[in-house]
């Protein structure tokens, strides 16, 4: 990935972080611990990972609407991803990111991307997400 | 096309009706251009689940909305929370995370909803009418309303549930529009004896089995007997929003947008015909048990909670059978079940058989079970599916009546007539 992307906003906001790009999608109810940001599910390929400050790259949202207040105490125990980028929309994960901003004012984009641009992204690369949507590298 | 606003919902955006519907209408209209939806709607009812405590932040987004001086605008209606307000004593967890949850309660109160606390508002005096539009959260509460009375909710959960309350609006999509409600999958019952249709038994283990197997797609049952009842549906209700995601089923001749094939599919083809046989029921009953049959610890009933009827059934079978005194036997229900079977003296009946009756939470919600490792007897669908995941117990799944007389002699006793 060299050029800048446009994702779609889901929900809109900057971030900057290293990628973590799950192959697979994850329940945050039941998949995330909130108070250290460890992916507990242990079906999961990720299981063990760290989500705290990254970029959680991932195909969609799963699992229980519950995942949405996964997210927001996430936030409040300072573990969440900096920023989400999905390939498909996902209401759950968009609504713990909205309610986040209203009530601890922290930014939490969520972006979608179209199929190439996701396939793009890489884990560990360090990444910006601006206001208006654009993913780009760190220079 | 983008999301049109009325000019009231500009003006609760701007601010000008207060900060709480705005906070609300900022959440909204974002998650109307999630939906895709192209316009808000009124709503005459809302459910909230948000009340369950899930950690401290759920109660400082409630908080946030009570200083910000937020009202309900629609008669508004509260799901369990975490504490049996009416029996805190039974809660187990720590002294701080029972005052978290029970401010957590009392918030959503502060904001004008009922303080009803029932996962059954459908059963109380929350009955929505055909066709209204409602925003409801629950997954039972939501498949019962729209399936068994044919009022319109989308699958809403925590904080979109309120901020719809606190505006009376929501996003016109998904099952809100008639078009989005059209049957999509044909489960066609074949060889299915009559009198197991009409017993109770068989109606969780129907709807796990669907849920399970219908992903997104609106399922359409053909085989039912006419004279299904209320809380069969609302088992096989449950069952569907346990295994699954289903937010809508429609029965043919029985629930209210499908008195005929043609109407449940709105004159279009299923996409897929999938028979249900007695093989197909018999391995989906044996899925919901996690434990073999043999000795138990508890029975629990009560999801959803337990109506007047169902008292009506269990009050014989546990006079006449009453639970061994090793066996917790515990039934969840609400504050205005509870009230009838004060005034018709079950509840003293109840106690006196050895039943535990709780009220404003369930067991799988929350620590308030006494017993803590060895297996759950239930005849209920979501009980038996989220007893293991959430309070460590293995269960095992069978009729009421199997319950009672399991609970009499503290191992499983089956009634081999049923199946």
């Amino acid at each position: 990935m060299v050029n800048t992307i446009h994702g779609k906003i889901i929900v809109s906001g900057e971030a900057q972080g290293d990628i973590l790009k799950l192959s697979e999608p994850l329940s945050l109810w039941g998949g995330l611990n909130p108070e250290t940001g460890e992916i507990t599910d242990r079906h999961h390929p990720n299981s063990g990972d760290n989500v705290t400050g990254k970029i959680l790259v991932m195909p969609s949202g799963r699992g229980s609407s519950s995942a949405s207040s996964i997210l927001l105490e996430a936030v409040r125990q300072q573990k969440a991803p900096a920023g989400i980028i999905l390939r498909e929309t996902d209401g759950i994960l968009a609504l713990g990111a909205v309610v986040a901003r209203e009530i601890y004012e922290v930014d939490l984009p969520v972006i979608v991307l179209n199929p190439n641009d996701y396939d793009a992204l890489k884990s560990g690369q360090s990444i910006d997400i601006t206001q208006d949507g654009s993913v780009s590298q760190t220079s | 096309m983008p999301l049109q606003l009325t000019d009231k919902d500009q003006t609760m955006l701007n601010g000008d009706m207060g900060r709480a519907p705005q906070i609300a209408m900022r959440i909204l209209t974002t998650m109307a251009e999630v939906y895709g939806a192209e316009e808000l709607l009124d709503i005459t009812s809302a459910h909230i689940d948000g009340v369950l405590y899930h950690g401290l932040s759920g109660l400082e987004f409630v908080q946030k909305l009570v200083e910000a001086e937020g009202q309900v605008v629609v008669p508004t209606t509260l799901n369990v929370g975490a504490l049996d307000l009416m029996h805190p004593e039974a809660f187990q967890g720590t002294q701080q995370v029972a005052d978290w949850a029970r401010q957590t309660m009392l918030g959503y109160e502060q904001l004008g909803c009922q303080p009803i606390y029932t996962c059954a508002p459908y059963q109380t005096m929350a009955r929505p009418k055909f066709g209204e539009q409602i925003a409801w959260a629950e997954s039972n509460a939501i498949v019962f309303a729209n399936s068994v009375l044919g009022a319109r909710t989308q699958r809403y959960g925590d904080f979109i549930d309120i901020c719809c309350a606190l505006t009376g609006r929501a996003p016109n999509a998904g099952l809100h529009i008639t078009e989005n409600r059209r049957g999509q999958l044909l489960y066609q019952l074949t060889d299915i004896p009559e009198k197991l249709l009409h017993e109770d038994v068989l109606f969780p283990v129907l709807g796990y089995y669907i849920g399970a197997n219908s992903g997104n797609n609106i399922p359409v049952i053909e085989g039912l007997h006419p004279d299904t009842t209320e809380d069969q549906l609302k088992a096989l209700g449950a069952a569907t929003a346990s295994s699954g995601a289903v937010g809508l089923f429609h029965a043919i001749g029985i629930t209210p947008e499908a008195e005929t094939y043609n109407e449940a599919f709105q004159n279009s083809e299923p996409q897929q015909i999938i028979p249900i046989t007695m093989k197909t029921l018999r391995d989906t009953r044996d899925n919901l048990a996690t434990a073999p049959d043999g000795e138990i610890n508890a029975v629990a009933l009560g999801s959803p909670h337990f109506s007047v009827g169902e008292f009506e059934q269990l009050l014989p079978l546990v006079t006449a059978h009453p639970p061994h005194p090793d066996i917790e036997f515990i039934v969840c229900t609400n504050r205005i079940v509870l009230e009838v079977l004060k005034k018709r003296g079950w509840l003293a009946q109840l106690k006196s058989s050895g039943v535990t009756v709780i009220v404003d939470t369930c067991v799988v919600v929350t620590p308030i079970m006494r017993v803590k490792h060895g297996t759950l007897m239930t005849n209920s669908g979501k009980f038996a599916h989220y007893a293991p995941g959430n309070i460590g117990l293995s269960t095992v799944y069978g009729s009421l009546q199997e319950c009672v007389r399991s609970a009499e002699i503290g191992k499983v006793w089956r009634d081999e007539t049923l199946w």
